[in-house]
């Protein structure tokens, strides 16, 4: 839509919106965006800083395998956090692992919002056979529970693969399993609100002027049930990039070539009876304050867009 | 009278609320309709304002709907005349609820520009900027108020800039469907002063829709009084005020509060609408209505036109004024 070139711009009106000001008033919704900042620039700049490229076998010493971290006896510098029985660094693999973690929640989200959206919007808008079918299909993916949809896609899918592409594939395997399951609740949302709206007097005051009901979805209905899924997402990624974890930790997920966190703490699990701790504790950690940012966030965002709390 | 506007002729829309299939099945229920409008047959006249009026749930607004075409008929035509452009009319609408009706998304500039974009009717930015301009100033806004949300205003502003997206469309014929129900006593009268104002400046010709009589006595040149999606009584203002023959018309008179005489001796009917799923038979009127007898019961009377103009369906009255009876002939039969 073009706006009237009079009014205020984005930054202004963002400035003086209320969630801005109910942002600045919450301690724990600033402490999280700023901590979620700091791990997501942390993770994507790792390249630039990080004291090896942990993905590369060529860059990996064994003679500097299992170095404890640095204040302990033993400690090496440039190995903060210690190093693995490869000699990995694992400040390095938890950066590069936060990477991989973080993109495929945010792939896996939008997939899953695009398809959520829309589907709920057509079930929403058309009713009747398309609704039937589509919430079906939904209620169906909704009866099984998330991590063994996974394991049966990414089984499945693998096994497809060609092997050379498995390992390329894994990523994508996995965003797949993630959204087949996550894509029900926003089509769920979206349905809900959709059908409240479409008998609204505005939808039918579109509809007298014959605007196509591609625009009238998309223009006036979706504005109107973004509230809600702007929440649902904001807690999903979060969930996202722990079903990830979980299933790399479970081995059906990313390989230890390419590590995600939870790749790295399965890894590490091997060893915590053995002494290194470190190798398990740091990926946990930063798993930790992952999910608890995202989630800070999340829960902030609900509350800040609930009329009812305001 | 000068050539209708509109003419409908033997409308009726069904809807089906059966329950889903499986509880059918299930509970072994047949499939159930409601029939919203039932046979109805009006004209409106060009330039002119003709109100539908009844209690809530008589099918007016279902009227509404079908005229602007957002239900299809179940059955029965509808005739436009051909407006300016040589094109039959095109029907736009105002909303009942001026809080459901504006998009609380979209700017005041982007909802009445909306029209202008989606008919192609102004081509450039600049152009539906002064367009919008104009519209806003004609319904009593300023232009600068374009730039805000529809929540900074209030119920009456709303419907103002209602009628300003009805009206970017150029219309010749408006559907308003209870636009003052909302909003209170003192902000009605200006929106139909407003209303009334832009029919004598554009020659709009309305179908008004209310329940309530004394607006509707404001407004309009032509009353239809509906019960339970049927018309009762069709008559010109005055002759429908002054000579109320219905039973149901009688009823609704006597339901406008009086302010010289407010404890004035009423005779009050009790009851309410019957359920449209089941209607009673005959005359549906009939378990309502103080007149009726056995004959009201078993028969569904038939549209009588009369000597002063008016139609109505009802025995009693065709039965005590037989002498003032006239044949539905010409353009009053075609709209019987």
């Amino acid at each position: 839509m073009t706006v009237n070139p009079s009014s205020p711009s984005l930054f202004a009106r963002t400035r003086q919106s209320d969630l801005w000001y109910s942002f600045t008033r919450q301690r724990s919704a600033v402490f999280a965006a700023v901590l979620l900042a700091v791990l997501i620039i942390s993770a994507f700049t790792a390249p630039l800083y990080a004291p090896q490229n942990p993905f590369d076998p060529a860059q990996l010493e064994l003679w500097n395998a299992e170095i404890p971290p640095i204040w302990l006896e033993g400690g090496q510098w440039p190995y903060l956090l210690g190093t693995d029985t490869q000699g990995r660094d694992i400040l390095s693999a938890i950066l590069y692992g936060s990477r991989i973690s973080i993109l495929i929640g945010i792939a896996s989200v939008v997939f899953a919002l695009l398809i959520g959206i829309g589907s709920g919007l057509a079930a929403g808008y058309y009713g009747g056979f398309v609704e039937n079918a589509l919430m079906r299909v939904g209620d169906i993916l909704l009866s099984i529970p998330t991590i063994l949809i996974a394991i049966l896609v990414s089984a499945i899918v693998r096994e497809l693969l060609p092997p050379a592409l498995r390992d390329v594939g894994a990523a994508g395997v996995l965003v797949l399993a993630i959204v087949l399951s996550g894509w029900v609740q926003y089509a769920r949302t979206v349905r809900a609100q959709t059908a409240v709206e479409r008998r609204k007097e505005y939808v039918q005051a579109a509809q007298l002027l014959k605007v196509p009901a591609r625009r009238i979805m998309f223009s006036h209905i979706l504005p109107n049930t973004l509230t809600p899924i702007l929440v649902a997402a904001t807690l999903n990624f979060g969930m996202a990039i722990l079903t990830e974890a979980t299933l790399s930790f479970l081995g059906i997920g990313m390989p230890p070539s390419q590590p995600s966190l939870g790749t790295l703490i399965r890894l590490g699990n091997q060893f915590l009876f053995s002494g290194m701790w470190w190798i398990v504790l740091f990926p946990v950690l930063q798993l930790c304050l992952l999910v608890v940012s995202v989630n800070l966030l999340g829960d902030w965002l609900r509350d800040a867009l609930n009329p009812k709390l305001r | 009278m000068t050539i209708p506007a509109l003419t409908v002729t033997h409308l009726s829309r069904l809807f089906n609320v059966s329950a889903p299939w499986l509880n059918r099945v299930i509970e072994r229920k047949p499939k159930a309709y409601l029939r919203a409008v039932d046979d109805i047959s009006f004209s409106v006249p060009s330039g002119g304002c003709l109100s539908l009026v009844g209690e809530s749930g008589c099918g007016k607004s279902t009227v509404a709907r079908l005229v602007t075409g957002l239900y299809t008929p179940t059955n029965g035509q509808m005739q436009f005349a051909n407006g300016k452009n040589g094109k039959p009319l095109a029907a736009q609408m105002i909303f009942q609820d001026p809080y459901a009706s504006l998009n609380p998304r979209w700017r005041v500039f982007d909802i009445i520009a909306e029209p202008l974009r989606e008919l192609k009717l102004r081509e450039t930015d600049a152009e539906i900027t002064e367009r919008v301009g104009e519209l806003l100033t004609t319904v009593g806004l300023a232009p600068r108020d374009g730039r805000k949300f529809p929540h900074e205003f209030s119920g009456g502003q709303r419907q103002r800039i209602s009628i300003a997206r009805a009206l970017a469309t150029e219309p010749e014929f408006l559907v308003c469907d209870e636009p003052t129900s909302a909003l209170d006593v003192s902000v009605q009268a200006q929106i139909l002063n407003l209303m009334r104002r832009l029919q004598d400046e554009m020659g709009l010709t309305y179908l008004f829709i209310s329940h309530d009589m004394s607006v509707v006595r404001h407004m309009s040149d032509q009353i239809a009084v509906m019960y339970l999606g049927r018309i009762v009584e069709q008559a010109a203002t005055e002759v429908l005020f002054a000579n109320p023959k219905h039973p149901y018309t009688q009823l609704l008179l006597e339901t406008i509060p009086n302010v010289t005489d407010p404890k004035r001796d009423r005779e009050v009917q009790s009851g309410e609408v019957p359920s449209p799923m089941k209607p009673p038979s005959g005359c549906t009127f009939h378990p309502r209505c103080p007149q009726a007898d056995a004959r009201c019961a078993a028969e569904r009377p038939e549209m009588q036109a009369y000597s002063d103009g008016s139609r109505v369906a009802c025995h009693r009255v065709a039965e005590t004024m037989a002498a003032l009876a006239v044949p539905l002939v010409g353009e009053r039969r075609l709209s019987a």
